[in-house]
């Protein structure tokens, strides 16, 4: 109990100390110490409000969707239910699960992601070393068409990428020979074409970071390489790769990011693949239907359920990328900040 | 050819690796973007009549274009609305990413934390999740009998009444008005944008602020003498981005109206023709858009 005591004791003593030095301080300096330290800590606490505000404005939806996840159906309708559900519920999860058949989709989607996000960070790692490290004639030309390529909406050409697809021909020659065109829409194959093209979702927008990277790795480099009898591809794996790991792995994340909840290339290419990006959108219509064939209730589920379905639905989708995000921040955002984007 | 000739050795050699090395790109360009680039715009030409496993092109010539613009009675005000709501936009989402930048690069406890949060939107706001946020319609009908319920009690509803009463600027004023009420959507589209401008203010070095602290400067002087001209090249970088990611959203009037001639009309010429509209619109506004921002940018080096 002393013991203590004496400690608080000290403590007052110090702080008042403290308080004494800083009255004698600011009375040296005609009120400046004061004015200054008041400001700083209004500062603080505006910054902090401020702060607090948009990070619950950012998080709000996702907390109101993980509350909603967990209620019953009367506890939508309940005016004293707000955040935490009276009757507590995994119902949710094993119905939003059977509507996108869960397990499938989720083990399409994480293969679709990662070989389309290997394959185009592949591509577009040796486009951007190509447009960053060598002097070639027509580049300027080339390097207008990333840029054109990324301010494209690929909305402009979805139509035509759509027939082209559905009536697919090498320059003519199957047609010549078969007699017919394939159509390709429904597998997997177009869009790992697009991608192997460099074609596909954000693509211009890697290619344009990969090569922002290369360009400051400095000459020497290279040269002592070539100078040690290391040839154009041997520089390039061994000398170049390891260095641009950062940014290869935030360009790769990003990418895999946005493949897992595109719907616009999955929707244009794949029509018959389950996927989760696809199977989100009609969870509401799996639900009616749902409803009509156990239960009997004609004119579909009630609008309040539906979105707790929705809801519950995007929770089990953005849930692994969370995780990831968890896992990778520092890959996200941290290598991307490091890399320099400038024009 | 004469270019070519000119390239030797050593030279040459490079410019041959460097061709191999971009080649993916120039066969995917050829064949995923040019072709059908053309092919579309071909189609807003023609009339698509599709058969049985084929599709047939009828030259129209110009016939597409003067419907959208002359006969439609939605298009013109989808392409005005769009593109006011396009400029209102971006530039809210510059200001806050901006700012957001500026605070976030200050030290202060849980700075980590924070920034995580303000990313999230980067991974959480992407494709087929955004659009199933934006048809929440649960969320949006509590909204309003929020709004409803709370009028009285709204303070931007009250400084609105006064402002707009007062009868100075008041279409100015509605604009703003209109950006803080969707400050939800800005927050959620700048997550990239805070990014680069972050990426730029770590750059700027300590030094600097510290020889104009001093000279005399104010923190709020060395702001506008210091980080905005050392930030301004990444301006022109955000703004490009902020205006191509809005217009790659499929959630606006406009291209679910040229989704639905597309899918649901089978219109193909039509559609292109909007879609081709509002492309060149776009670009044109990109252009001018980036050449009056060129001009103001500063470059350190």
């Amino acid at each position: 109990m002393t013991k203590t005591a004496t400690k608080t004791a000290a403590r007052t003593n110090t702080l008042g100390a403290r308080a004494a030095a800083f009255w004698e301080r600011n009375k040296k300096s005609q009120n400046y110490l004061l004015k200054k330290t008041a400001m700083n800590v209004c500062v603080k606490i505006i910054r902090a409000v401020l702060l607090f505000g948009l990070c619950f404005l950012i998080l709000q939806p996702l907390l109101n969707k993980i509350s909603i996840s967990f209620m019953a159906e009367e506890d939508l309708y309940n005016a004293m239910v707000i955040a935490i559900p009276e009757h507590f519920t995994t119902d949710n999860y094993k119905l939003a699960a059977s509507f996108m058949s869960y397990g499938a989709s989720l083990r399409n989607t994480i293969i679709v992601s990662l070989t389309t996000a290997v394959l185009q960070i592949a591509m577009c790692t040796l486009v951007g070393y190509g447009f960053a490290r060598f002097e070639f004639p027509l580049k300027k030309f080339w390097f207008a068409c990333v840029i054109l390529m990324i301010v494209i909406p690929p909305q402009t050409i979805s139509s035509s990428l759509y027939l082209h697809f559905r009536f697919f021909d090498i320059f003519g020659i199957l047609e010549s020979t078969t007699g017919s065109t394939i159509n390709l829409r429904g597998s997997v194959l177009p869009y790992y074409l697009i991608c192997a093209g460099c074609m596909g979702l954000k693509n211009g927008l890697y290619i344009f970071m990969i090569r922002q990277f290369f360009r400051n790795i400095p000459k020497e480099l290279e040269e002592a390489a070539y100078v040690d009898g290391c040839g154009t591809l041997k520089t390039f794996i061994r000398i170049m790769l390891p260095d641009a790991t950062p940014i290869l792995t935030s360009c790769f994340l990003f990418s895999f990011v946005w493949t897992w909840t595109d719907n616009f290339y999955t929707r244009l290419f794949m029509g018959k693949v389950p996927l989760l990006a696809k199977q989100l959108p009609i969870i509401a219509d799996r639900l009616s239907q749902y409803l009509q064939n156990e239960f009997n209730i004609g004119g579909g589920a009630s609008l309040g359920y539906t979105n707790c379905i929705i809801a519950t639905g995007t929770l089990m989708v953005i849930v692994p990328l969370l995780m990831l995000y968890l896992v990778a921040q520092k890959g996200f955002v941290e290598s991307l900040s490091s890399s320099g984007i400038k024009m | 050819m004469k270019k070519q000739k000119k390239l030797a050795g050593l030279q040459k050699r490079k410019a041959i690796s460097g061709y191999l090395f971009i080649l993916p790109f120039i066969i995917g360009f050829l064949a995923f973007m040019v072709t059908p680039l053309f092919q579309s715009l071909y189609m807003s030409f023609c009339n698509v009549e599709l058969g049985p496993g084929t599709f047939a092109n009828q030259w129209v010539g110009l016939a597409n274009y003067r419907r959208a613009l002359l006969q439609d009675i939605e298009f013109n005000r989808f392409l005005t609305e769009s593109l006011g709501k396009l400029v209102v936009n971006s530039i809210a989402v510059m200001v806050f990413s901006f700012f957001v930048a500026l605070v976030l690069n200050q030290k202060f406890k849980g700075r980590a934390l924070v920034r995580a949060i303000f990313f999230l939107p980067v991974i959480l706001s992407s494709g087929v999740i955004l659009g199933v946020e934006y048809d929440n319609a649960l969320l949006s009908s509590m909204q309003d009998m929020i709004a409803e319920s709370s009028t009285g009690a709204s303070i931007t509803g009250a400084i609105k009444d006064i402002l707009v009463t007062s009868g100075v600027g008041v279409r100015a004023f509605e604009k703003v008005f209109e950006v803080v009420d969707g400050v939800y959507d800005i927050a959620i589209t700048s997550g990239i944008q805070i990014i680069i401008f972050l990426s730029g203010l770590q750059t700027i070095s300590a030094s600097m602020y510290e020889a104009a602290q001093i000279e005399g400067c104010t923190a709020w002087e060395s702001l506008w003498k210091i980080t905005f001209p050392m930030i301004s090249s990444l301006l022109l970088v955000n703004w490009i981005y902020t205006i191509i990611d809005f217009c790659m959203r499929s959630d606006s009037d406009l291209m679910e109206k040229i989704d639905d001639e597309m899918v649901l009309q089978l219109n193909y010429g039509f559609s292109s023709a909007m879609a081709w509209i509002y492309f060149a619109v776009v670009i044109v506004l990109i252009a001018v858009s980036s050449l009056i921002i060129s001009k103001v940018v500063y470059y350190y080096d």
